[in-house]
């Protein structure tokens, strides 16, 4: 089986500092890969540079496109990548008026991508808005609200609805449920779940939260100081964290 | 008349804006900045297109100014003696004697021919503007042809009132290539866009200036299922009884009874110089226009 993505000595420096050091790792299509570790740990800049949203200095993010095979995304063109950054993948930010155009209706920011790839029959692309709210869980009569007279958890919803509307195969997360109270973020989490599941999506997840990752994904990369100390399976790497970081990390959860 | 260079601007600044005209005939649709300069007048009247007009205009020309379809308002008016006095040049309202036209929100109704030349006043030359505030990013979306969150306007429109309500400076296609702004001329008029004449954009404030050649190609954005349609108000005009041109409402007593006329002026008058009369109308005396 050939990987989804291949990342291969990926390092990202801001001048002096580093951002992220030499991160190589498969993802292979159905995948779910978790990467936490503290707050400026890197996480965020990999999966930045991994969704083209910034230039890594060194390394290779190889991936496995419709059309042409495995093709470095680093390399290839931007309206290439941009083209990518609307159909085939799709980023969810952690704050969600930083993923949904606030001044748009609900309809409109489900539809956006739709239109982005060309779509130009207004009742299909209203359908299909109707089909993401109900599958994220808004109520059809909200179609037309703004996002900012949502909850944050509807928001949330729906900025995923926005991005799963073109059928993406590799879905970039950043914190999802950064935020959101427990119960919400626990049927986001559910939702996300079903959702990765049916779908078949690949999806990285970045977060500090490591009962999401405990959830939602297969295999783990914990981060330190811009360098990977450790992957593994996600219950393996939970359950018996050799780095001594790892273990810090596991043993600092409070348990209630 | 002698103060002042002719047509008011300095020669460097004249060749400056021909070149700026050139690139955008030469890539139609693309706003191509220039170095606007400052016009005896405040922003948001016209600075745009009186610069445009301005490095256009030869000593031979025949200047027209319409704000709004009107050749007798404040800003047509001033813009008018503001050539007469920098340029000397010969001015008109008839339309078809015109060599140069300075349009402020309307395209006239008679056709114009391939001897003329329309300058659009623009106030906001970028069409994403009010979808997407940064200009670094709207710019290499029109580089890259990304042009998705124009029709999210207009599927915002239809979700809200049913319909494409955007009824001026409606987006169009030009060349199958880079959307525009039409400046803020009634959609009635966007049809007209392919026309014979050469067309020029100036936007004084913001500093960009775009182009059409004749007969370029100009689609109106629209989906499939709810296709752009000119519309105008459903009468004729009072004054000369015109069914074909774009009407002025106004609203003439305390009751609100409402009058309907032509909003370009000279088009109205030769009608009722030729013999129309509308149903308020009054046959034409020549000295009484």
């Amino acid at each position: 089986m050939t990987p989804l993505l291949q990342v291969e000595g990926l390092s990202k420096f801001y001048g002096q500092r580093i951002g992220c050091a030499d991160v190589s790792f498969d993802l292979y299509p159905g995948e779910v890969m978790g990467i936490v570790g503290e707050s400026g740990s890197g996480k965020s800049t990999l999966l930045n540079c991994l969704a083209g949203h910034l230039p890594p200095d060194t390394g290779r993010v190889m991936f496995n496109t419709r059309a042409d095979g495995m093709r470095d995304t680093v390399t290839m063109s931007e309206p290439e990548r941009r083209m990518l950054g609307r159909t085939d993948w799709a980023f969810v930010h952690q704050h969600a008026r930083d993923g949904l155009r606030m001044n748009v209706s609900a309809g409109g920011n489900v539809g956006e991508r739709l239109m982005a790839v060309g779509a130009r029959h207004y009742g299909d692309i209203r359908g299909q808005a109707i089909d993401w709210l109900g599958r994220v869980e808004i109520a059809e009569d909200r179609i037309d609200d703004r996002p900012r007279q949502f909850s944050g958890g509807m928001q949330q919803r729906l900025q995923i609805a926005r991005n799963l509307v073109t059928g993406p195969r590799l879905v970039f997360m950043d914190e999802p449920t950064g935020g959101l109270d427990v119960s919400v973020q626990a049927r986001l989490l559910d939702l996300l779940r079903g959702l990765v599941r049916e779908m078949g999506l690949s999806a990285i997840i970045v977060t500090h939260d490591l009962a999401v990752v405990r959830l939602l994904a297969d295999r783990l990369m914990v981060m330190k100081d811009g360098h990977v100390v450790e992957t593994g399976l996600t219950d393996q790497v939970l359950d018996d964290p050799q780095h001594a970081y790892s273990q810090l990390l596991v043993s600092s959860v409070l348990q209630v | 008349m002698t103060d002042y260079n002719f047509a008011y601007l300095d020669e460097q600044t004249k060749r400056m804006i021909r070149r700026a005209i050139l690139k955008g005939l030469a890539i139609p649709g693309y706003q191509v900045p220039f170095a606007s300069r400052e016009m005896p007048m405040p922003y948001g009247w016209g600075t745009g297109g009186v610069q445009v007009s301005a490095a256009v205009m030869t000593a031979g020309d025949v200047f027209k100014v319409i704000d709004q379809g009107a050749d007798d308002t404040t800003n047509a008016v001033s813009i008018r003696r503001f050539f007469e006095r920098t340029a000397g040049v010969e001015t008109t309202e008839a339309t078809g004697d015109a060599t140069v036209i300075q349009t402020r929100h309307r395209i006239p109704e008679e056709p114009l021919t391939d001897d003329q030349i329309l300058v659009y006043q623009v106030p906001i030359p970028e069409p994403l503007r009010f979808l997407e505030p940064s200009e670094v990013e709207t710019r290499k979306m029109h580089a890259l042809e990304e042009y998705g969150l124009m029709h999210v306007k207009l599927y915002e429109d239809i979700s809200a009132h049913g319909a494409i309500a955007t009824s001026y400076a409606y987006p169009v296609e030009v060349e199958g290539r880079y959307v525009m702004d039409p400046s803020p001329i009634p959609k009635f008029d966007n049809p007209k866009l392919s026309m014979a004449a050469i067309q020029l954009f100036g936007a004084g404030r913001e500093q960009r200036i775009y182009a059409l050649p004749p007969y370029t190609r100009v689609v109106s954005l629209d989906f499939d299922d709810y296709p752009f349609e000119a519309s105008k108000a459903e009468h004729a005009c009072a004054l000369c009884g015109a069914t074909d041109s774009y009407l002025d409402e106004l609203i003439v007593d305390d009751a609100g009874t409402r009058m309907f006329m032509c909003s370009d002026t000279d088009y109205c008058r030769s009608r009722r110089a030729a013999g129309h009369v509308g149903a308020q109308g009054t046959p034409f005396k020549e000295d009484a226009a």
